[in-house]
């Protein structure tokens, strides 16, 4: 007799599951949480996870629960395209991730060929000149925010020479490549141009170099550890002129591994929860309540590409994987619509953002906004 | 002139941290005639072991310091000798190479899984200040990694070369054999080096981590520089270690300052082939002869 509950009860479960499933949508997040992109892969991953728990407590999306599952790429190329096509067989109804630039551009073609949304922390410039309809970032591109810094560099830092260190990868080749022409409009002399790679943990050599190029400031585009290491190398070889960056240089991550070398550190972050608006720093508070440590840009940016996610179906009004791309295409969510979007953003056609940004400067070991940037087209 | 003093100095410091992980290379490969392919790992290890220490028992620096070190040399040490060299050396060199290949993965994604995938700030025991020497600026960090290093090398010297136990040491690495039939206690003294093994790569861990701050896969860098050190050094000197680490350290960093920072992990390898073809028991090597 108790043999027949087992196998009732089995037959019971089976026979619900798939009601199980129809109540959930399953978002799969491809992601650094190991190698080179870890710092960033994991604020990510956790802002995330936060925007997820938000909306299922809310009742989820369109009344279904999101499922939330993260694949590690090991910030390795060929892992991260194995990992989203796996996201896609698996059904996810958006690619979230990755978040390096040099993983995205090997794997965003899967997502493209497979019409699925794929939403980036990629700032690489080249990323959304590759007519891909389906690419979409989370962040300012480069392409916006290096006009800002060249400015910032000629009319407040008063720079007539610049060194400029950057990463050899697709996001530090970029920032580089869009960075000197900017200097070159301004007028602002390439004092030294300093190659590093990613990974590298002895930057002495490299500071050297720069304090020898008598450069006004240092223009520094390094991933996060990376940039930490530097800002240390730099103050052990007694380096006193400005270091400007953009976003990553001024994360918290980078404050946190850097101590005192950060104090001054200068420059242009496109999110930031220490930014003057109430909903990133209700962000910031959350994140630091369940995860102790305080959010840097990704964690903002992972919040905010679920909530992108949410107000495409909501807006289509229906779960349609294709209709999440078309929709999101030259849109501009607002915060009376959508308030886990946190701050105005418009999409572009080809998937770059526009909203406000920030200047801010590191001051006892602490990110402090000094000034707000309007849209680049308000 | 002052550029270049800069440079040399940043080299050195480096080549200290490479010569300590290289002298560790040769004290396994004079014992078990074997090479240590975890010896990266060996110095990354420590500083998380030390943070780790921190995190779980609320010490004070000092006391994580002590209960890591402790728990590093007692497993590393100790444990190395007795869990893996002994039960894998009866079958042979190669499978005890082989063995540390797993060990240093295993090492590594324990670090990752067990601690933080993520780059941890470690504590500076120096302050980060500069002094000026001859126009450069010299910084201090550097200055005590070159010094602590060389302390530590010379007390390894002194004691290998003026000591009872450290002459029993030698014997016990030039001829096992006759070593027990003089009465000294081979097995003992196998595993007093690589406790000593174990201390060196605390020393580097701890020198180094401030600058590099402490992540899994430090390893990985160090332990290729210092396998590079102990070949162009020569692998069955300790002296030779010593050479080679500095010569490597500098190179590295002349590479990057005038040739080029993409270009600068092949050039020590470069130097590697050149000293193979040229000198292949390495700069301070004696040529070993073997019958087989």
């Amino acid at each position: 007799m108790k043999k027949h509950w087992i196998i009732a009860a089995a037959l019971g479960m089976a026979v619900s599951l798939p009601a199980l499933a129809q109540d959930k949508v399953k978002l799969v997040d491809v992601v650094e949480l190991s190698g080179a992109g870890a710092t960033a892969g994991t604020n990510w991953k956790n802002g995330i996870d936060l925007a997820v728990a938000d909306i299922n407590a809310k009742g989820g999306i369109l009344g279904k629960q999101i499922e939330i599952v993260h694949y590690d790429t090991q910030t390795n190329p060929g892992n991260t395209r194995a990992a989203v096509q796996r996201a896609i067989d698996e059904g996810t109804y958006a690619v979230l991730g990755p978040v390096f630039s040099g993983p995205i551009g090997a794997s965003m073609q899967i997502a493209q060929r497979a019409e699925i949304a794929q939403l980036v922390g990629g700032e690489a410039a080249g990323l959304t000149k590759q007519g891909n309809q389906y690419l979409f970032r989370t962040s300012l591109s480069q392409s916006a925010a290096m006009p800002k810094i060249a400015k910032y560099l000629k009319d407040t830092v008063k720079a007539g020479s610049v060194a400029v260190v950057w990463v050899n990868n697709d996001f530090g080749k970029g920032g580089r490549d869009a960075i000197i022409p900017e200097l070159e409009k301004a007028g602002i002399k390439l004092a030294v141009d300093v190659s590093t790679e990613q990974g590298q943990a002895d930057f002495a050599a490299d500071a050297i170099k720069v304090k020898n190029s008598n450069a006004d400031a240092i223009f520094v585009y390094l991933n996060e550890e990376e940039s930490a290491r530097f800002l240390r190398a730099a103050k052990q070889q007694g380096i006193t002129k400005p270091m400007v960056g953009e976003t990553t240089l001024l994360g918290a991550k980078v404050i946190e591994l850097a101590g005192d070398a950060a104090n001054g550190a200068k420059g242009h972050v496109g999110l930031s929860i220490d930014a003057p608006i109430p909903a990133f720093q209700e962000f910031g508070k959350k994140f630091q309540a369940k995860y102790n440590y305080a959010s840097d840009h990704n964690g903002l940016k992972g919040y905010m590409a679920v909530y992108m996610v949410k107000w495409a179906t909501e807006k289509q009004k229906k779960f349609d994987k294709k209709g999440v791309a078309d929709t999101l295409r030259g849109a501009t969510i607002k915060t009376s619509e959508e308030p886990g979007i946190l701050i105005e953003t418009t999409v572009e056609k080809n998937g770059d953002l526009d909203r406000e940004s920030f200047l801010a400067e590191v001051k006892d070991g602490k990110q402090v906004i000094t000034a707000t940037l309007p849209k680049i087209n308000p | 002139m002052a550029e270049f003093l800069a440079y040399l100095i940043a080299g050195i410091a480096t080549g200290a941290i490479y010569a300590l992980a290289a002298i560790g290379f040769t004290l396994v490969w004079q014992t078990s005639q074997t090479i240590n392919f975890a010896q990266g790992e060996f110095v990354m290890l420590p500083a998380v072991l030390i943070l780790l220490a921190i995190k779980l028992f609320g010490a004070p620096i000092w006391l994580g310091a002590l209960i890591g070190i402790a728990a590093f040399i007692l497993i590393f040490g100790v444990g190395f000798k007795l869990a893996v060299v002994d039960p894998m050396i009866r079958h042979g060199v190669l499978p005890l190479a082989i063995a540390t290949m797993a060990l240093s993965i295993i090492m590594k994604e324990g670090a990752k899984d067990g601690f933080s995938a993520e780059a941890q700030k470690f504590p500076s025991f120096v302050p980060t200040e500069t002094i000026s020497v001859f126009g450069a600026a010299i910084s201090l960090q550097h200055v005590a990694i070159i010094a602590v290093a060389f302390a530590v090398i010379g007390l390894l010297q002194w004691f290998v070369g003026s000591t009872r136990l450290g002459r029993q040491m030698q014997a016990t690495a030039q001829n096992p054999t006759v070593a027990r039939i003089l009465g000294i206690p081979v097995e003992r003294m196998v595993l007093l080096t690589f406790v000593i093994n174990a201390a060196l790569a605390v020393v580097a861990s701890v020198l180094i981590s401030p600058i590099y701050l402490a992540k899994f896969s430090n390893g990985e860098v160090i332990g290729l520089f210092a396998f590079i050190a102990a070949i162009v050094g020569g692998f069955n000197q300790v002296r030779g270690a010593l050479v080679g680490g500095l010569i490597v350290g500098i190179v590295d960093s002349m590479a990057a300052a005038y040739i080029s920072t993409s270009y600068r992990l092949a050039v020590p390898l470069v130097l590697l082939v050149v000293v193979i073809l040229v000198k292949p028991e390495g700069l301070m090597g004696r040529k070993e002869e073997r019958r087989v």
